[in-house]
């Protein structure tokens, strides 16, 4: 796929406004109305909250890479990080009605990052670092 | 720039929480101290006013889901209003509206709450 633009952050929750800003606004120039880019946002900033919380544990001063690939119909932001792994065959999955009466918290954003999505991968890249792809696709 | 904001009014047994702006991992502990706030002042019927929230994801809702349990647990209610579309399918796809009761103004959700203490 075409490299669109890549963008290096540190791993700070304060930055999640600024990363919807900036894919909000590429998925616009995309071509996905607002309604879309506004998912595709709200996803990336859920994989990047996951990288904040869970494979950094709450540290400020790593990195999360942010590559968006875009070609013909397809838009993809590809993130890694090098903090832990995640694996999300691990989590159940999630029956949501059981799930919010638990009253558990946490991979909901997981959830919400399949359903806002059209394809949502996890794997492993050379040095140990983590990635996760997220593709949706421009409606016919 | 202010990213959140939240504005509180006590009236008629119900503590009403405003929600402006941006509500995500970086600005959902300011509404976790606003309910424990309210909890530490045994408050339990809380209105959650989101016309002015522009913004909301998972980290937002977990806080939501954070506090429903020990609300409920003493006779009260996190209920919500005023959710524009955007914020509302957020919920929905995260099933919420199951466990929350939504509505679209504050003063139909008022006379929902169960207990009313003598204002």
């Amino acid at each position: 796929m075409k490299l669109a633009f890549s963008k290096t952050i540190e791993s700070r929750t304060e930055n999640l406004r600024a990363v919807r800003e900036l894919i909000g606004g590429a998925a616009k120039d995309f071509g996905f109305s607002e309604e879309d880019s506004s998912k595709i946002a709200l996803a990336v900033d859920e994989a990047c909250t996951n990288i904040i919380r869970h494979a950094y544990h709450n540290r400020s001063d790593k990195n999360i890479e942010i590559t968006v690939y875009a070609e013909k119909e397809t838009f993809e932001v590809r993130i890694i990080d090098s903090g832990d792994s995640f694996d999300p065959e691990a989590l159940k999955p999630v029956n949501l009605k059981e799930h919010l009466t638990a009253f558990r918290r946490g991979g909901l954003g997981v959830h919400l990052m399949k359903t806002l999505m059209d394809d949502v991968k996890y794997r492993s890249v050379s040095g140990r670092k983590n990635e996760v792809r997220l593709t949706k696709h421009l409606p016919q | 720039m202010t990213d959140f904001k939240i504005n509180h009014r006590e009236g008629d047994g119900v503590s009403v929480i405003e929600l402006k702006g941006y509500l995500d991992a970086h600005t959902a502990p300011q509404l976790e101290n606003a309910f424990q706030t309210l909890l530490n002042s045994e408050k339990y019927n809380i209105l959650v006013n989101c016309r002015d929230l522009s913004y909301i994801s998972s980290a937002g809702l977990g806080v939501f889901m954070a506090y429903i349990e020990d609300v409920r647990k003493n006779h009260g209610d996190i209920k919500l209003t005023n959710l524009s579309a955007r914020v509302y399918n957020v919920f929905d796809l995260l099933g919420f509206p199951l466990l929350y009761e939504i509505f679209k103004e504050e003063r139909e959700a008022i006379g929902r709450f169960k207990v009313r203490p003598r204002s």
